[in-house]
């Protein structure tokens, strides 16, 4: 089923500006009880953003009303743990289309990838500079170009090449997925089953 | 040309097609499901009109979600009940094999895998879920994956992936005495840390892992994850075969000779060349804790908790913000710390040898008062052994509770969490913030080091007692 393409992004980030960021943060398992995709994102964070008493906790960036953009950056090892697709679901819930982080688990960038969330991984140093161009203005904004591989921090100019493989880069430019791959080559498939009997 | 690793061997033998820049089609020999990462799965094939195109290839079982107690009446939790009646609805509607709750193969799906023969060398082995990688301890490449791959699996029994680099960590040497399968991971872990095996596949090699149990094993791969690697496997040897000899669903007969023949020849060649080697000796190995907030944040039980100076610049912040929620001081001595629950159970090791480790340490023993302590044993069949072998009857003359089969308070999705502030000793696999419910502050060690925590009721050298 098509999904929607991936345009050019150009937006202010919020910073969570932690490392090693599990999934159990991203959504604790005890909001995974729900058997569809949707609503995740009230939930996003939810132990570092609400109190026991579901109060929000203001130093968290998320309640912090000067943060805000499409744009996720966080420190590095991002989405460890847990394979739970919930961590991408509740991420583009809220609103984020990009994910940025100097380095991220495996299981988490397919499943971002598998549901349009694009993850930028930066360098150590080109993070250190996103966060901060974010601390000194707030609400400065970053061009994330997928046609050609670019993000941007839009104040300096400064400009960071991340890799993506050409066959996920096609995939979110034109907004397939990989089911309709997968499903183009069933009678392949097949043959193979019987080559292995 | 160089020969092939067991995961070369594995991997180049289920790739249908090589995408050019792009990632495999892979074949997967065998897919398990639960109700937690399967619903959205189903649907996406609903919506497409589509059926499970193997179904003789797919075995599901409700775990993450369950109660442990009760498990013959309706689930309280209405969510809950709801997702596992989901998981039983699909099953019956696509003629997916289900082992309900209160079936005597229920359990959690790393545990029933294994247990039923289902889990075979040389097998791709997926679920959704990041500890499937439990299953390589059969010499199989079994990978945890989202929910859009699992509908994937389900729809076409393949999936694209892009091939992992290969490490290889050796273990050599003899352990020492009170130091388990969950000693060698965890001290391997807080060598490398929770993101030094992020791209790769590991084999575990050497003397240590080859003389390990295929429980002991299993407790080690399951961890593989918790480095961040893909997967880890342990190259099947006399030991696995025997293993699955006579389980339910393994080769009987001539067919088992004939399997074994085959799964022989899954071994790395000699001249294979790996992405990354580590090499560790046993006796360096010791009973190990963690103190932090990821499962690399792990200590030998004697040593203090790492000073602020030895730990990088880059990391003191989370460093200290990890030490903060455990409520610990850098250089502080756990040994002699009060502690307040002790979980044993899990996919890690929820097994019955971990059953049968503990029952031997607290048989004659009472657990500390200050110690409310939880034995969940990982499957229906674990349950009726330790029954049957006269375990149960120790753990309750203890004064533990013995709870019904299921993930339980490793992720703390049912009743079962640790409250807020209290310090647990665990045999999971996760210490991560809130893992064990919102505020729970979560230990991992081996089940020997848990029973001798939960009889003294604090950290202790489970070699001193």
């Amino acid at each position: 089923m098509a999904r929607e393409k991936f345009h050019l992004v150009h937006s202010s980030a919020v910073p969570v500006h932690i490392e090693n960021v599990d999934t159990d943060q991203i959504i604790p398992a005890r909001f995974l009880k729900a058997t569809t995709r949707d609503g995740f994102g009230e939930n996003l964070f939810r132990d570092w953003r609400y109190d026991s008493n579901n109060q929000p906790i203001a130093d968290f960036v998320l309640n912090n009303p000067r943060y805000s953009g499409d744009i996720l950056v966080s420190g590095k090892n991002f989405g460890c743990g847990s394979s739970r697709e919930h961590a991408a679901w509740a991420i583009t819930d809220y609103g984020f289309k990009v994910v940025v982080s100097s380095f991220f688990a495996d299981i988490f960038k397919n499943n971002a990838l598998n549901n349009g969330l694009l993850p930028v991984q930066v360098s150590d140093e080109f993070l250190a500079h996103i966060f901060s161009a974010i601390e000194l203005d707030h609400q400065t904004t970053f061009t994330v170009n997928l046609e050609t591989q670019t993000f941007t921090i839009d104040a300096t100019g400064a400009s960071f090449n991340f890799e993506i493989n050409s066959y996920k880069k096609e995939c979110m430019l034109n907004g397939y997925d990989d089911i309709d791959y997968l499903l183009n080559m069933k009678d392949k498939i097949a043959k193979f089953e019987q080559s292995r009997a | 040309m160089a020969g092939k690793t067991i995961f070369d061997k594995i991997w180049d033998a289920h790739v249908v097609e090589q995408i050019e820049d792009g990632p495999s089609v892979v074949y997967i020999d065998q897919h398990l499901i639960h109700e937690v990462t399967s619903p959205q799965a189903f649907a996406g094939l609903d919506a497409r009109g589509l059926k499970v195109f193997r179904t003789n290839r797919t075995v599901a079982t409700p775990d993450h979600n369950v109660p442990t107690i009760d498990q013959d009446k309706p689930i309280r939790d209405e969510l809950s009940r709801f997702q596992v009646d989901k998981l039983t609805e699909n099953c019956q509607k696509h003629g997916v094999t289900l082992y309900g709750l209160n079936h005597p193969y229920q359990g959690i799906v790393h545990v029933v895998g294994p247990q039923l023969g289902i889990t075979q060398p040389g097998m791709t082995i997926v679920c959704g879920d990041s500890h499937t990688s439990t299953h390589g301890a059969f010499g199989s490449v079994a990978f945890g994956i989202g929910t859009s791959e699992v509908e994937m699996v389900l729809a076409t029994q393949c999936l694209m992936q892009s091939k992992a680099k290969r490490m290889r960590i050796t273990v050599d040497g003899e352990l020492g005495e009170g130091v388990g399968a969950k000693d060698i991971i965890l001290y391997i872990i807080s060598k490398i840390t929770a993101s030094g095996g992020t791209g790769y596949f590991v084999e575990y090699a050497g003397s240590a892992f080859r003389n390990l149990t295929m429980e002991g094993r299993m407790t080690v791969c399951n961890m593989s994850i918790e480095m961040g690697a893909r997967g880890g496997l342990i190259a099947p040897d006399d030991t696995t075969f025997e293993y699955i000899r006579g389980r339910e669903f393994a080769p009987k007969g001539a067919d088992f000779d004939a399997a074994v023949a085959k799964w022989r020849e899954l071994y790395t060649d000699a001249d294979a060349v790996f992405d990354a080697e580590l090499h560790f000796d046993a006796a360096d190995i010791e009973p190990m804790i963690t103190y932090g907030t990821n499962p690399g944040m792990g200590i030998k039980i004697t040593a203090n908790v790492p000073a602020l100076s030895e730990i990088e610049e880059s990391n003191r912040t989370s460093f200290a913000k990890s030490l903060d929620y455990m409520g610990l001081v850098p250089g502080e001595r756990l040994l002699g710390k009060t502690v307040d629950y002790v979980f044993v159970g899990s996919c890690t090791n929820g097994r019955i040898e971990d059953l049968r480790a503990v029952a031997e340490f607290v048989k004659g023993k009472q657990k500390a008062d200050n110690i409310t302590a939880w034995i969940v044993p990982g499957s229906k069949q674990v349950e009726k052994q330790a029954q049957e072998e006269g375990l149960v009857a120790i753990f309750e003359a203890a004064g533990f509770q013995l709870r019904q089969p299921g993930c339980s308070a490793c992720l703390g999705m049912n009743e079962d969490k640790i409250p807020k502030g209290k310090y647990a000793v665990s045999t999971s696999n996760r210490n991560f913030e809130g893992r064990q419910g919102p505020g729970a502050r979560t230990m991992l060690a081996s089940p020997i080091t848990a029973a001798a925590v939960a009889v003294t009721g604090k950290i202790v050298d489970p070699r001193d007692l």
